[in-house]
């Protein structure tokens, strides 16, 4: 597998007794990419993501992240992840640094390079000078860049982002997003759900996932043209009814 | 297995501990609570029970038997008629548990060589009480009558001559007390515990967790960690109070005692978390925490009934309950002293226990990913 594919998914399958979550869904991911996964609730998003981070097995299919097998080598996927779930897991009743210091600890990040890193995850999340404080107190914002800074604490080099933005108001989605750009230049790639179609235009290619079919793929502008519509909203309408005639 | 992780684990869930001041007030002080509740209302021994004396003689002989009654801590006689008239209100009324008539006539039987009886009038409610409240006023009839015998130089033709071994007293609270730690330790490990992976399931971040290089074992184990500092300090606490408060003799080795104590707690805690595992929340997990320990601790273990009582069915089960082996060493460690070398079978078990237990519940949060 070439060295630039961050991501690799071939004819992943997830059932859960009849019901078919993820349905035959094939799509590479290259590194340094954006890569948007869009759909309704139920629509298999977080199922795959949850493939992708070796929580859940697929039933059938292959799912490679960093070049790794997530089925025969999930401790080698899970050390070159981050994950973010849609519940910032942050405790509650540890400080903002009692935090980092835990994931700093089970991510295994050297001793030498800790301060370091807990110091750029402050600046980050804009939390400096707030490393005592109470994760419990922070406001929305706050906490889901504190819980996106414990997931890139190690470094790695593709992050999965589960709904990242749920619950959070537009002033702090965007500010989040700039954040996402900025990890995106810098060299790591990022697995992202959400079901705002604004969203979607952050994205350099999205997947529109509908009853676990991927009903389309590419990167927003061209979905657009190719259905001729104005907007992503518009474009999903359009895939959706295209999928259920 | 990175002993970082675990540590790193071991420390945050220390720190969830000292946070949640309620839940640390409750580790720390339930156990000496229910030691205290358990230590001194939970007495098997008999005293000072409520008699009352119908002296139908009134002559010196009837007077000391009736001081004899007086005289005694094991009775404590509430009242001395001379009719039977009352006895039974007093019973009903639950006054007096028993009425010890001694009959008209009764000081010129003795004299004359007869046997006088003397009648025992009892409330059988409890028959516990009520049948050793029969021993304790046969045994102060019959050594009266002896005595009196011995003064006219005539002996019984045998004597029992009773030595007791280990708990010399009989005292119920010296084979109570060291069984009850177990009961206190077996139930504070896993309620304690038992909520921590539910806890983490319902806060989300147990998808987190299994999201990193962290294994299932390293969870566990970083777990146990953390709330072992809390059972140890139980255990300490525990022993003092035994030693200090009730005077239980402890008579074995003190680092034996330590030693399994310790084994005992990675069980019973490895326990905890397999149900919080399955549990998955919280509330449900406490409830199976306090079924699943307090129970077959209370019941099953021999603590207070004595497992050959029981009927095959049950005995068989209560091989499979820990807390049973280690009540078995505590005993044999407080009153007879004993160590490693006649107790090794039990410890053993005690360590293939921890061993499965802690197994199954890293097998069982795997398996929530694979």
């Amino acid at each position: 597998m070439p060295a630039e594919i961050a991501v690799e998914i071939q004819g992943l399958v997830k059932r859960f007794g009849d019901f078919v979550a993820v349905d035959n869904v094939s799509l590479t991911v290259a590194k340094g990419e954006i890569f948007g996964f869009l759909g309704p609730n139920g629509a298999g998003k977080s199922t795959t993501i949850r493939i992708l981070c070796g929580l859940l097995a697929p039933t059938s299919g292959r799912a490679f992240v960093s070049g790794f097998d997530v089925a025969t080598e999930p401790e080698k996927v899970k050390r070159s992840i981050g994950y973010m779930s849609q519940r910032f897991s942050l405790y509650d009743d540890l400080t903002v640094e009692e935090n980092l210091n835990f994931f700093c600890g089970i991510y295994g990040v050297p001793k030498e390079r800790r301060e370091e890193r807990k110091q750029y995850v402050l600046s980050m999340a804009g939390l400096t000078g707030k490393r005592t404080v109470m994760t419990r107190l922070l406001a929305g914002g706050w906490k889901q860049r504190l819980a996106l800074g414990t997931a890139i604490l190690h470094e790695p080099p593709v992050l999965f982002l589960d709904e990242p933005t749920s619950g959070v108001d537009p002033i702090a989605r965007r500010a989040f997003w700039d954040l996402i750009d900025q990890l995106s230049q810098a060299g790591r790639t990022i697995f992202v759900t959400t079901h705002y179609m604004d969203e979607a235009e952050y994205c350099h290619r999205i997947a529109l996932l509908y009853k676990g079919k991927a009903v389309a793929m590419d990167s927003p502008r061209a979905l657009k043209q190719e259905m001729g519509v104005g907007s992503m909203e518009e474009v999903f309408i359009s895939a959706i009814e295209r999928e259920d005639r | 297995m990175k002993f970082r992780r675990v540590k790193a684990m071991a420390r945050k869930e220390f720190l969830h501990i000292v946070r949640d001041t309620r839940s640390l007030v409750m580790a720390l002080l339930v156990p000496l609570f229910m030691l205290f509740l358990f230590g001194y209302a939970l007495s098997l021994d008999v005293d000072h029970i409520p008699t009352m004396i119908v002296d139908q003689d009134q002559t010196p002989s009837s007077r000391e038997l009736r001081a004899r009654f007086e005289g005694t801590p094991y009775f404590e006689v509430r009242g001395v008629e001379t009719s039977t008239a009352l006895v039974n209100r007093e019973i009903d009324r639950g006054a007096i548990l028993l009425a010890v008539v001694i009959p008209a006539g009764f000081h010129r039987d003795l004299a004359r060589g007869e046997r006088p009886g003397v009648q025992l009038l009892l409330d059988g409610s409890d028959s516990n009480t009520a049948s050793i409240a029969i021993n304790y006023a046969q045994a102060l009839i019959t050594g009266w009558s002896l005595e009196r015998m011995a003064g006219r130089r005539a002996s019984l033709p045998a004597e029992a001559q009773v030595r007791v071994f280990y708990n010399s007293d009989l005292k119920s609270r010296n084979f109570l007390i060291p069984g009850l730690i177990a009961v206190v330790l077996m139930i504070i490990a896993a309620l304690l515990t038992s909520l921590t992976i539910a806890r983490e399931w319902e806060n989300g971040s147990m998808e987190q967790l299994l999201s990193t290089p962290l294994r299932p074992a390293e969870i566990v184990l970083g777990k146990l960690a953390a709330y072992f500092a809390i059972g140890a300090v139980d255990v300490v606490t525990s022993v003092l109070v035994s030693i200090f408060v009730f005077d239980v003799p402890l008579r074995g080795n003190l680092f034996f005692l330590a030693f399994a104590s310790g084994i005992f707690l990675f069980g019973a805690l490895a326990w905890g978390i397999l149900i919080s595992a399955i549990a998955k929340t919280q509330l449900l997990a406490y409830q199976m925490g306090m079924l699943s320990s307090f129970l077959p601790a209370f019941l099953l273990s021999g603590f207070m009934y004595s497992i050959e009582n029981m009927p095959q069915a049950i005995q068989v089960t209560t091989y499979i309950v820990p807390a049973r082996y280690f009540i078995a060493v505590l005993k044999a460690v407080y009153l007879k002293g004993e160590g490693m070398t006649l107790l090794w079978a039990q410890i053993v078990f005690l360590a293939v226990y921890g061993g499965i237990v802690f197994a199954l519940a890293t097998r069982k949060i795997g398996h929530k990913v694979a």
